[in-house]
């Protein structure tokens, strides 16, 4: 018998997708039974607990939880997220229910010894319920009380090396794709670069300092599966400046049926044959693709690396060799200004270790603008569109590029300023009339 | 602005507002230090290690406060 009867949250466990009512459930008999013989350092009955009070969040139609508070650990500022709930006499072992944060591993590789120690912890002090991941991508701790944080942190540290991730006004946990480790289209070593800035951006991490969350993703290729592009404050993505490399032998492999288009992703269907026409040269957005005879023609200064041509036929075509990343700035979800995509500030930078130059003339400027300009709870895209983007190249010193206008009559005005013009602002009017009558 | 200065100096402004507000965001910390925001954040982040201001999150956001103003976690469900 249930601790707190559930009917509404039953009701979603009939639909044909996984539960996680269902999951919750287990959970709870689990813990109930501990046939592990765990010393739970938190209410044994956790999981029963919270699915009453989500019932009854379901009867009331509003919520008993309370975010926010003090709760943390000594000298972070981020990682910890407060929730308690308002119903502590019925639901005590909700009581206290904080969120806390990893940093989860660079394209989130983990191996099983890892995930079962991090689990282990959990189940001993906090809830043993995850989430893996959260959308900023650390790996999410739900449900502990304000006497564990310390030791879970101390663990965490000492035993297993694991150092707690962003929330607040922080840099957020960096998120990368799974990179050259095991993607053939990775212009740079998104894990590397993760690493690095992660390292470098400590203070940034855990003592919040900014004006609202600050988020850098790192994508390898444009295909963007961490889809930086939509949501990271500073976007990084692997791109390439000379041109897509092309294997002639294999186009004809293709088109004549040996190599299955899109490494056989939809070999579930017949589809009939490969049309390198219908599929990918009329399909490509800028047009730079044609067949002369037998050989596949790319005008690559057209290309603007949609990467369709390249995921249809990726043992034909190649990303180049001459490789750095784009940088774009200012995406956001639509919390407050509504949702915006990355601007493109920088269109290429090599990205080397110690990434020196993007650090200290992309990352830290922008910071130290937005960190002096930026209104309480600003995101940068919205400070960028407050302020213009011209501000931003001011102060980043980058230069002006066709490539950073987003589209026409939404950001391309630029506005000459009396030092930038040869004169100033000051003129002979005789000497103008005498080209320029009334 | 010198640490022991510049102590003083924030925590007799946030004594001074805190019968009407608790919790402040690091900008209106950095005003009235009168610092720039990275100068303002060496000073803040020392009186936290010192136990004279205590962060507050509410997940998205970060404030910080005097130590044990406001509203305390342990009393959020006792009023």
């Amino acid at each position: 018998m249930a601790k707190h009867p559930t009917p509404m949250l039953d009701q979603l466990e009939s639909g044909p997708w996984p539960s996680f009512v269902s999951d919750l459930k287990q959970l709870a008999e689990k813990r109930a039974q501990n046939k592990e013989g765990v010393e739970f350092q938190i209410p044994s009955d956790v999981a029963e607990d919270l699915l009453g009070i989500l019932e009854l969040s379901y009867k009331h139609g509003r919520t008993h939880w309370k975010h926010g508070g003090i709760v943390g650990v000594f000298g972070y500022g981020g990682g910890v997220i407060g929730r308690y709930c308002d119903q502590p006499e019925e639901f005590s072992g909700v009581a206290h229910f904080h969120t806390m944060r990893i940093n989860q591993p660079g394209g989130k590789f983990y191996t099983t010894e890892y995930l079962k120690n991090l689990c282990d912890l959990w189940d001993f002090r906090g809830s043993g319920i995850t989430n893996m991941h959260g959308s900023t991508g650390d790996i999410i701790f739900l449900g502990t009380t304000t006497p564990q944080l310390e030791e879970i942190f101390y663990e965490l540290t000492h035993k297993y090396n694991q150092d707690l991730g962003g929330s607040g006004s922080n840099l957020r946990t960096p998120a990368d794709c799974i990179g050259q480790a095991r993607c053939e289209y990775a212009c740079y070593d998104t894990q590397g670069m993760c690493y690095d800035l992660t390292q470098e951006y400590q203070d940034e991490l855990h003592r919040p300092a900014f004006p609202y969350k600050f988020k850098f993703k790192f994508d390898g290729c444009p295909n963007c599966c961490v889809a930086s592009i939509a949501r990271a404050d500073f976007s990084f993505i692997g791109t390439w400046r000379d041109d897509i490399k092309i294997d002639q032998k294999a186009v004809q492999a293709y088109i004549g049926g040996e190599i299955a288009p899109n490494g056989n992703d939809h070999s579930g269907r017949d589809w009939g044959k490969f049309d390198i026409q219908k599929e990918v040269i009329d399909l490509c957005p800028t047009e730079c693709m044609w067949m002369d005879g037998k050989e596949l023609k790319i005008e690559d200064k057209e290309c603007n690396r949609c990467m369709h041509c390249i995921n249809v036929m990726p043992r034909a075509l190649r990303i180049g060799d001459d490789r750095g990343v784009s940088i774009l700035a200012g995406a956001k979800a639509p919390i407050l200004d509504g949702a915006q995509m990355g601007t493109l500030i920088v269109p290429f930078i090599k990205a080397e270790p110690p990434y020196t130059e993007i650090k200290e003339t992309v990352i830290e400027p922008i910071w130290d603008w937005w960190m002096e300009e930026g209104k309480n709870r600003e995101r940068l895209g919205e400070l960028m569109k407050r302020q213009g983007l011209q501000k931003l190249l001011e102060v980043t010193g980058l230069q002006p590029d066709p490539r950073m206008v987003q589209e026409p009559r939404s950001n391309p005005y630029i506005f000459w300023k009396e030092d930038e013009v040869d004169g100033g602002w000051d003129r002979d009017i005789n000497e103008y009339r005498k080209d320029h009558r009334r | 602005m010198e640490y022991e200065e510049a102590k003083e100096k924030l925590v007799a402004a946030l004594l001074k507002k805190q019968k009407t507000k608790s919790k402040f965001y690091f900008n209106d910390l950095a005003k009235i230090l009168e610092s720039k925001p990275r100068d303002a954040k060496k000073l803040i982040n020392r009186m936290v290690q010192e136990q004279v201001l205590e962060y507050w999150s509410s997940g998205s956001t970060s404030l910080y406060g005097l130590s044990g103003t406001g509203k305390q976690a342990a009393a959020e469900h006792e009023e």
